[in-house]
């Protein structure tokens, strides 16, 4: 009995408010799947469970597992904070995800492989033109363009959000170049750190072959199906703010990290140089956007890219993970339609639902957003990292007029989605556990089949109230686990 | 191996033991004073200068300060960052390049150097080096000893590996050669006085400067005499930080780069290297004092600098292809 009043202490002063908390039911008793975590926290002290986190933070440092923050002549390092308290899904729950993002996945393939080559989907009128010729990221130079399996997304980062109903839904498709899939492999090393002989009996779901799973991904997708093909990984360099997270993918896969300059392209081929001279290379997972990867096609004043690169990928030597142009299916208009996708290449009914977008390029949807600006959570279409973005009830008046005059002059750029209030987790802040809200972005893998390690990267928005989870505007992280039972 | 991964291998490893040489000769002869009496500013000047001349940065030295004493020169050779060779300045390029490169080195190795960097980048190394500088440099040191011996115990003995080996065996034959150059200088202005009274507690002074007092005096019993103190720390065979020591091992690892069998040659560097290690086994100290230490040391450095340059040119430099032709030429073939 002790022992529970303990851990009553530690949640004593918790409230749920009128969020859908993940740990805690309304009446204030605990779920389910969090029962077993809600005991062994009674085992511990507000002085040890400090321990524990800062021994955590101290191993991050140590391990430099950082990101560079720009603010001063000298990039900072710090690490992303990570909160020891994880975040749990029973396996019922994750197994309905795991369909509805597989069916989500490949119908934005299927969508990716129409609009670069017949356009089914504009000529049936299940979307307009328009929106896919004005999308930002939609690249014409890569029409007509064969990909080895037809797969334009090999790995995909999808955030999901749950509302105050407990319901999940998908916030955006991140189907370029997501990151944030080392933190957690580490925050997981982290928690069997901390909790060594807890962790065995929680029944957690491994998260450690994902490695493994994406370069089997990356080599299925090598040109012409070249068996023990050479992989890379393409880095904008050392300075770049997610460079651990490419040095740590490349080490557990074994494959070389190259920058834009230890690539050349000679006959329609893609080599690196090396001490015993040039190397071909067959795919490249390319963690750089593709307006900087081929300076003879996009960008030319890009430094990080490889002239020749898209020669030899319509040559077919060489593959790109992910491919050219997957970007227009993050765009946040073409988003409003993946579910017509899924309708209309599978014949299925969406697994996962989705928020309501209003467009502001359209009349009537138009005329709502400008009448309810600071009612609305208003985006532009590009942006991602949370920047562009307007969150209506918590903006001062000038926030909302100057969104409504950037809304007036490029309406295409802009969507509006109501707020949704993200569901709560119980999150470790100054000496007591608070309710902070989250999200959830499973990395999603496409190759010779679909596979999602499980759980993903719990994101937390640490300042209070805050709805914004990006690692860029305050938010940290916690280990996901999903039960296998 | 990518050509600037090799190079990154290279520098990380020659910055460390840079490092780590800069370190221990600084602390010597901040030791090394408090043995004598009343220092005036001359005498002050004169232990000092050789110290900036065997980091081989009097010039810049005298951009920056009015004068060398105890102060200003370990400020020089210690912290300031304008001095691309201070202490700080290395080990934070040997952590730059290993941050480079972290996906190649083991976690242990870049473990080890980023430790080094939190623990420079604290206030606590402040602290350390204001209740003694001995503490400091000793850290250092042991900074470089733990990376060295983690990268033979943790890190695949490959072409990687040799990279590392042949970066350490320069640095350390050049800083070798150097610290017994200058002080020699000093302490034996002419070949008369070779047997001479000698200073035994300069040229003990050289000795640990090097690392190198006990196994001297496991060799000879006797006190310090300066032409069995130059013969031990050029032509040793066993000293792992003899000039002989250090071009065989240099010989080796090159060798073993290319596959090439040790007797013949397949590039610059494995030529130059192979002659400098044929000279020091033919010939013996007698002969470096009859063409003249100072200028047999010089020679020598010259030509390490050389197999350093052949090294980069034979495997880290590629020529880089001029961008805007080589867009223009890419382009053309879309057409």
């Amino acid at each position: 009995m002790l022992q529970n009043l303990k851990s009553q202490e530690f949640f004593e002063n918790y409230e749920t408010g009128s969020f859908f908390d993940e740990m805690f039911e309304p009446d204030g008793s605990v779920r389910q799947h969090y029962q077993a975590i809600f005991q062994r926290m009674s085992g511990l002290t507000t002085d040890s469970y400090e321990q524990k986190r800062q021994a955590v933070d101290l191993s991050f440092l140590r391990q430099g597992i950082t990101f560079t923050v720009y603010n001063d002549n000298e990039g900072t390092e710090k690490i992303f904070p990570f909160d020891l308290m994880p975040r749990i899904i029973p396996n019922t729950e994750w197994r309905l995800l795991e369909r509805g993002l597989t069916q989500r996945v490949t119908a934005l393939n299927l969508f990716l492989k129409d609009i670069y080559n017949e356009q089914r989907i504009i000529k049936e009128g299940v979307i307009p033109a328009s929106y896919i010729l004005s999308g930002k990221h939609f690249r014409r130079e890569f029409m007509g363009v064969q990909i080895p399996h037809d797969l334009y997304i090999h790995i995909c980062g999808t955030d999901l959000i749950r509302d105050d109903k407990g319901d999940y839904l998908v916030l955006e498709d991140n189907a370029r170049s997501p990151s944030g899939v080392s933190y957690l492999l580490e925050n997981r090393q982290a928690m069997k750190r901390a909790f060594p002989y807890f962790f065995p009996k929680a029944g957690v779901r491994p998260v450690e072959n994902y490695p493994e799973e994406l370069l089997k991904t990356l080599q299925y997708i090598a040109p012409n199906g070249k068996e023990n093909p050479v992989c890379v990984l393409l880095t904008p360099g050392h300075f770049n703010s997610a460079y651990f997270e490419h040095c740590f993918l490349a080490r557990q896969m074994g494959i070389e990290i190259v920058e834009g300059s230890d690539l050349v392209v000679r006959d329609f081929k893609v080599y690196m140089r090396t001490t015993q001279g040039l190397q071909q290379v067959d795919v490249i997972y390319r963690r750089i956007d593709d307006d900087f990867l081929d300076p003879s096609v996009f960008r030319s004043d890009s430094m990080l890219g490889v002239p020749g690169l898209v020669n030899a990928l319509r040559a077919g030597n060489v593959n790109i993970s992910n491919a050219i142009g997957t970007g227009i299916s993050d765009d946040k208009l073409i988003y409003a339609f993946v579910p017509k996708m899924i309708r209309f290449y599978m014949s299925e009914e969406p697994i996962l639902g989705q928020v309501e977008t209003y467009f502001a390029s359209e009349e009537k949807d138009f005329k709502y957003i400008m009448e309810n600006v600071e009612k609305l959570v208003v985006k532009a279409t590009n942006e991602a990292g949370g920047y562009g973005m307007l969150i209506g009830p918590k903006a001062t008046t000038k926030e909302v007029e100057e969104f409504r005059e950037m809304v007036k002059a490029d309406p295409r750029g802009f969507i509006a989605q109501p707020p949704i209030m993200l569901s709560r987790h119980p999150t470790w802040c100054d000496g007591s556990f608070e309710g902070r809200h989250v999200d959830l972005r499973p990395y999603i893998l496409c190759g010779k089949k679909t596979t999602i390690v499980p759980g993903g990267l719990t994101r937390v928005a640490l300042t209070k109230g805050s709805l914004v989870v990006n690692s860029s505007q305050g938010g940290g992280s916690k280990d996901t686990w999903v039960l296998y039972s | 191996m990518l050509s600037r991964v090799a190079d990154s291998l290279y520098w990380m490893s020659r910055y460390i033991e840079r490092a780590e040489n800069t370190a221990r000769l600084l602390d010597v002869n901040l030791q090394l004073l408090l043995d004598f009496e009343e220092m005036d500013d001359d005498k002050l000047k004169e232990h000092w200068e050789p110290v900036i001349r065997a980091a081989g940065k009097e010039e810049l030295f005298y951009e920056l300060y009015d004068q060398a004493d105890s102060r200003s020169v370990t400020d020089f050779l210690t912290f300031n960052p304008k001095n691309a060779s201070s202490v700080i300045s290395c080990m934070l390029a040997a952590r730059d390049n290993a941050r480079m490169i972290r996906d190649q080195i083991s976690s242990e190795m870049w473990q080890c150097l980023n430790q080094a960097y939190l623990f420079l980048k604290s206030n606590n190394a402040k602290q350390v080096w204001d209740s003694g500088p001995y503490e400091f440099y000793k850290q250092i040191q042991d900074y470089s000893h733990g990376f060295q011996g983690l990268a033979d115990a943790t890190f695949t003995h490959t072409e990687g590996f040799y990279f590392m080996q042949v970066g350490k065996f320069l640095e350390r034959a050049d800083k070798t050669s150097r610290i017994l150059d200058v002080k020699y200088h000093i302490l034996l202005p002419s070949l008369e006085e070779v047997g001479g009274a000698v200073d035994a507690v300069q040229w003990g002074a050289i000795l640990r400067s090097c690392s190198a007092f006990e196994a001297y005096h496991r060799l000879f019993v006797t006190s310090v005499n300066p032409l069995k103190v130059s013969e031990f720390l050029i032509f040793s065979e066993k000293f792992p930080r003899s000039i002989k020591f250090c071009a065989r091992e240099l010989d080796k690892n090159l060798h073993k780069i290319s596959d090439c069998p040790l007797t013949e040659y397949s590039n610059k560097a494995e030529r130059a290297s192979g002659r400098i290690l044929s000279e020091l086994n033919f010939s013996n100290i007698q002969d470096a004092f009859s063409y003249g230490l100072h200028e047999y040391l010089v020679n020598l450095q010259d030509r390490f600098a050389e197999i350093g340059k052949a090294v980069f040119e034979t495997y880290m430099f590629h020529q880089r292809p001029d961008m805007a032709s080589e867009i223009a030429v890419q382009q053309q073939q879309q057409q």
